[in-house]
């Protein structure tokens, strides 16, 4: 289906007003395919990062080398050509260790999404599918996670039980799934009406059924662009709990924790913050593009505006 | 109406309550809190005197009903591990910093969002929508701490313009509230953005325009008016998210205020001081998104008779 279909039905009085010219809505998706695209190289190119680190990376990047600490980058003044992005304050290749961050980046961001779908999805289908008093509860318990600030639920949780990769996951997961929880339930509300489903019941095929073989896979494209979105945001979570010391251990390269240790050096050497800031934001930047594009080829309705 | 607002109300005091027993419970998830709240070199007969004067050989039920009572009865968290002095006076007194950031944040946040994302709205599809539009993405993908942490570069390193961290004067801060406001912006952008877009698609817009209305006046009369109804409650649904970029603008900045004290508190270990912030942030966001639903209801009664 047209993604702008929903732009150009002429009965839509807003649309008499300003309404797009036909060369206008074909350069605009163009220019939202293009985005999409750019998002899936971002992240193509983040994935060769993190399987072949190795290969890619220019240095090991837990050597360390006090003479040539505090390298400024290489288009700099004083900037050593053997470290494109300098080096940091035990003279560790900043490059290389950016490079080999993008597999924390990734594997927490990826995890930490499977186990929110998978909470928050059944949860969800429970909810909406059998609504009253299992509805009331899980609602309930939705509402209890959204009123529990999560960066403050995230850092006591991992203060508690420990920092290191799993429990970062772990504490990431069992924060995030509200919002599959209640896009799930409320589509699976709508589903429950539909005649398909009305047939399912009257041949009385089992919940089981019903729920895993015509409800969750018309799920499937709303889950998939949400859980892009939520990869990006679990990322950026995960550099955060890192950057307040409560991630990702030294010395394994993470970009939060390279942002925090670069934050000692902002005052002179700025790009220790700089470049690993610009990681993040680059692959949150490419997956949401990524999110965005999908949203738009999976279903046209779900388009923000 | 009445009906609806005591519904809501039971909800929220329930969802407190839950609140209150998670960050109560955290504690034991690691088996043990008096290890937890012990310094590590304690031996075991200092554990089980300090064991019997907290009452951590009760069953826990006991103890999360005593903390509990404490709480609302006394207002009392207990003393703080590591200043001695209670730990909601060690709370309340961050506050005010807090309110001011987070206000001066909001403030300039809307400030640039509605006059943006209304024009977006109306001139849908121009390069000025398109570049607000690019510019919320952009927005949302940036982290917080990093727009922080360059804005100091740029305006407290490179260009010596601003203090960088602290709050001694009105110029401290600036930084911090903008780095907030900035963070804020995109999503409210989109917010006021889809708002107008929904209420410039209603009949009585038409029927502003049909009846030879100048432009002008039926997008401040009759559009803006009620595009601005869902962003004033969405703005106390937005507690949340504001509470969360406060912690970590105050961190950042070395703001004196709730978000440095809380994770300061955690990383040392001083759970009184945690729990306490933890409720009240719980308290701020269940009541902010009481009131606005309750906001919206007295408005829009389409809400209130579902």
């Amino acid at each position: 289906m047209n993604p702008m279909i929903s732009d150009t039905m002429p009965m839509q009085p807003a649309e008499q007003h300003g309404r797009p010219s036909t060369l206008f809505r074909i350069c605009r998706k163009m220019w939202h395919l293009k985005m999409g695209v750019m998002g899936g190289i971002i992240l193509a190119v983040m994935l060769v990062f993190a399987v072949a680190a190795p290969l890619i990376a220019p240095h090991d990047p837990y050597e360390q080398n006090i003479i040539q600490r505090l390298l400024p980058p290489s288009f700099m003044e004083n900037g050593s050509d053997r470290h494109l992005l300098g080096t940091d304050g035990v003279g560790r290749d900043t490059l290389s260790r950016i490079i080999y961050g993008t597999r924390v980046s990734l594997i927490v961001g990826l995890s930490a999404v499977c186990i929110q779908v998978g909470i928050g999805v059944i949860l969800g289908l429970m909810a909406g599918y059998f609504g009253g008093r299992t509805d009331s509860v899980i609602s309930f318990m939705v509402n209890v996670m959204m009123g529990f600030p999560f960066i403050l639920f995230a850092i006591s949780l991992v203060a508690v039980i420990g920092p290191s990769l799993q429990n970062i996951i772990f504490a990431l997961g069992v924060t995030g799934w509200p919002v599959f929880t209640r896009v799930t339930r409320v589509e699976t509300i709508k589903l429950k009406e539909s005649e398909f489903v009305l047939c399912a019941i009257t041949l009385a095929f089992s919940t089981k059924r019903i729920l895993l073989v015509h409800i969750l896979p018309n799920l499937l494209p709303a889950i998939l662009v949400l859980g892009t979105v939520e990869v990006a945001r679990a990322i950026i979570r995960e550099s955060l709990l890192s950057f307040l010391g409560l991630g990702i251990q030294p010395p394994t390269p993470s970009w939060g924790m390279m942002l925090a240790e670069g934050r000692d050096y902002m005052l002179g050497e700025w790009w220790l913050a700089a470049f690993p800031g610009f990681a993040i934001f680059l692959s949150a930047l490419g997956i949401n593009l990524l999110g965005d594009a999908l949203r738009d080829l999976v279903d046209p309705h779900m388009r923000k505006d | 109406m009445k009906a609806y607002i005591i519904r809501r109300l039971v909800q929220a005091v329930a969802v407190c309550l839950a609140i209150s027993m998670i960050s109560f419970f955290l504690l034991f998830l690691n088996s043990d809190p008096a290890l937890l709240l012990l310094p590590p070199e304690a031996g075991l007969e200092d554990i089980e005197i300090f064991k019997k004067s907290m009452g951590l050989d009760r069953p826990v039920i006991v103890q999360y009903l005593v903390f509990l009572k404490k709480i609302i009865l006394h207002g009392d968290f207990g003393n703080s591990f590591v200043s001695k002095t209670p730990a909601l006076a060690l709370m309340l007194e961050r506050v005010p910093a807090t309110l001011s950031l987070s206000l001066m944040a909001v403030v300039l946040a809307n400030a640039l969002a509605i006059p943006m994302g209304i024009i977006s709205a109306v001139k849908r599809y121009t390069i000025f929508d398109n570049l607000v539009t690019f510019l919320a993405i952009v927005g949302q993908a940036m982290p917080l701490y990093w727009l922080g942490i360059m804005l100091i570069i740029i305006f407290g390193v490179f260009l010596g313009w601003l203090p960088i961290s602290g709050s001694d004067t009105i110029w401290h801060m600036i930084l911090p509230a903008v780095t907030l406001g900035a963070w804020l912006l995109p999503v409210n952008m989109r917010l006021v953005r889809s708002g107008m877009l929904d209420v410039l698609n209603q009949d009585y817009i038409r029927t502003a325009r049909a009846k030879g209305l100048l432009e002008r006046k039926v997008m401040v009369k009759h559009a803006f008016k009620n595009a601005v109804i869902p962003l004033v409650t969405v703005t106390g649904m937005q507690l949340s998210l504001l509470l969360g970029g406060a912690v970590v603008t105050e961190t950042v900045f070395a703001w004196p205020g709730l978000g440095r004290l809380a994770v300061e508190s955690i990383r040392m270990g001083d759970y009184p001081v945690v729990q306490a912030i933890v409720v009240f942030f719980a308290l701020c966001v269940v009541f902010g998104n009481l009131l606005a639903d309750i906001l919206t209801a007295l408005i829009d009664p389409r809400i209130r008779l579902e």
